[in-house]
């Protein structure tokens, strides 16, 4: 498959990333050399066979449902870039 | 003595200190002023806690002289920065997380300080674990203190470089395609990736949750068995973190090789290996040989798969991953008078994250999208299941699988930094084991001509870790390449 200028500037938007023409056209680039590897793998018939999302299937990992102190609101916000001492504080939304 | 703390093995300074020969602020005091000397040339930290190690080192002499010293006590280590350490900075390499101090320990930080470590510092690595040199770091290169102007390997590069200058007694780095096996091949040093789900990943900053894992680089098989025995266990934090009983690594060393099916994998050995790592690699097998494994020739068919298996799920899993890094709680957040939300996401991201990480990123992202799910990420996780297929099917043969780590030694820095795709395929021999979440192992076992370190690579079933320990320990009971200390 290939991907064109206007569909990395569309999936750069989904990953909200901004690009200069010139990032833009350089991964176009990259991007279509590392696909065409990736085509190999239509060499392979794969109907049937199950794919695998964890080498090791563990399911349900189960604990006792038991109250752990967790992050209290000074710590979890010593690293936040502004806040007002109980939330996080971001531009404008709307 | 003094003069070469530096070159003790992790062992071999844990007696010296139980018989109380030395004490752990001497052998702190040492680790430190080796890594003011050859840091300027090797470059292996991002951070050096030097008044933290000292503390830790005289915490760590009371305890001894009190006969409560543990596995690691008063040993000087470092940890890959992308392993949270609370109280101490943990970048993993990008200017996103410039500045970040973590308000907890990794899981693995917090058992490897409750055995004693000595905490020297925050070893360099490619931006998020992407990456095969550590030209990758938002920072700066890590130089191979073999020959300065190659690469180290990574994306655990620091740690591995640091190992072998000496300027740590042992590291833990992360692999997730070969980040732990590969720069410890290039370096001369030890590196053990468990199998996944062996060592917790709470507190590992995530690149692809279903691959990641965490282990030691070390200068001897024992010293990795050591530091294994600590990390590895059952963390209730880590819902993928196995619930299985730890084993005795240390009991498994002196097993020997007298009697085990050794598999040598054809698909390994194929074009592009360079001729010197063959010849290496096939002289360590001619050493587990004499020792009295059996070799067997096994195949692994859908070994050229991996690549662009590996490709797709990694960045998938990165893309998704990486999305936490919004400028809202941590970390970069460039905010403009007049932007809002949207532009601060833009902003800090694209200029938060190097160019690898915005390729796999992209890559990732485009994997996942409506209409090409199916055709990438759906197809690689079906052609996962072949890989692993392969691997079950050859472990109903043999004990464990040997190989080549990388098919070149260390190439020079800036030779593939324009060229992705070339970068990918020094991870050739290492990826397909992250897919089948086995525990792989890399041993020096030689130098090329160039006079750079090669490394043979053992791999086993799932949660056959000691199976890896006795045939890497049995290798260097009859080798000494693990004895040699670089030119530095």
């Amino acid at each position: 498959m290939k991907i064109s200028a206007a569909e990395v500037a569309h999936v750069a938007a989904l990953a909200r990333l901004r690009l200069s023409e010139e990032q833009t056209d350089k991964l176009t680039e990259q991007l279509n050399d590392i696909l065409a590897a990736m085509d190999r793998l239509n060499e392979l018939d794969t109907s049937g066979v199950p794919p695998t999302n964890h080498a090791l299937e563990l399911t349900g990992a189960m604990r006792p449902d038991k109250a752990v102190p967790g992050l209290d609101h000074q710590r979890a916000l010593a690293n936040a870039p502004a806040s007002d001492g109980q939330s996080l504080v971001v531009p404008k939304v709307i | 003595m003094t003069a070469s703390l530096h070159d003790l093995t992790l062992l071999e300074a844990r007696e010296l200190l139980e018989r109380r020969q030395i004490s752990s602020l001497e052998l702190t005091q040492a680790l430190l002023a080796r890594l003011e000397a050859v840091e300027p040339r090797v470059r292996a930290y991002l951070a050096v806690t030097a008044d933290l190690a000292l503390d830790m080192a005289r915490a760590a002499d009371q305890a001894l002289a009190q006969g409560k010293g543990g596995p690691l006590t008063g040993i000087p280590a470092g940890i890959k920065d992308v392993i949270c350490t609370a109280g101490v900075t943990t970048t993993c390499g990008s200017k996103i997380l410039q500045g970040f101090v973590p308000p907890y320990d990794a899981t693995l930080v917090a058992r490897l300080k409750a055995a004693g470590m000595v905490l020297l510092g925050k070893h360099n690595m490619d931006e998020f674990a992407m990456g095969s040199s550590t030209e990758n770091s938002g920072f700066f290169t890590t130089h191979n203190p073999w020959d300065l102007a190659a690469i180290p390997g990574g994306s655990s590069g620091g740690s591995a470089a640091s190992v072998a200058a000496g300027s740590a007694l042992f590291a833990v780095g992360t692999d997730t395609g070969g980040s732990i096996r590969q720069p410890a091949s290039h370096c001369g040093v030890v590196g053990l990736k468990p199998t996944y789900g062996r060592v917790s990943r709470f507190g590992l900053v995530a690149f692809a949750s279903s691959l990641d894992q965490a282990g030691p680089l070390t200068r001897t098989v024992a010293d990795a068995a050591q530091v294994l025995s600590v990390i590895a266990g059952h963390d209730p934090a880590d819902s993928t973190s196995a619930p299985r009983e730890v084993p005795d690594y240390n009991a498994a060393l002196g097993r020997g090789v007298k009697g085990l099916k050794l598999g040598v994998v054809r698909e390994f050995f194929a074009s592009g290996l360079e001729p010197g790592v063959e010849a290496a690699v096939r002289a360590a097998l001619a050493v587990l040989e004499a020792q009295g494994a059996e070799l067997i020739e096994v195949s692994l068919p859908h070994t050229d798969y991996a690549l662009p298996v590996y490709y797709i799920i990694a960045p998938a899993e990165a893309s998704s991953n990486l999305a936490r890094y919004d400028g809202v709680k941590y970390g970069l957040s460039l905010r403009s008078p007049q932007g809002d939300l949207m532009d601060m996401y833009l902003d800090t991201r694209s200029q938060g994250f190097g160019p690898e990480v915005i390729r796999r990123i992209m890559l990732g992202t485009y994997a996942l999208s409506a209409g090409y799910y199916e055709a990438y990420y759906g197809k690689a996780g079906q052609v996962r299941t072949l890989i692993k297929q392969d691997y079950l099917e050859a472990f109903q043969q043999v004990d464990a699988l040997l190989g080549p780590v990388a098919p070149t030694p260390a190439f020079d820095i800036g030779q593939k930094v324009d060229d992705p795709l070339q970068m990918y395929l020094s991870d050739i021999c290492t990826l397909s084991v992250n897919l089948a979440g086995l525990p792989g192992m890399s041993v020096p076992c030689g130098f090329a001509a160039s006079g750079r370190p090669i490394g043979l690579q053992i791999i086993g079933p799932h949660f056959a870790e000691e199976t890896l320990l006795a045939v890497g320990h049995a290798y260097q009971q009859a080798t000494d390449h693990h004895r040699q200390r670089p030119p530095l």
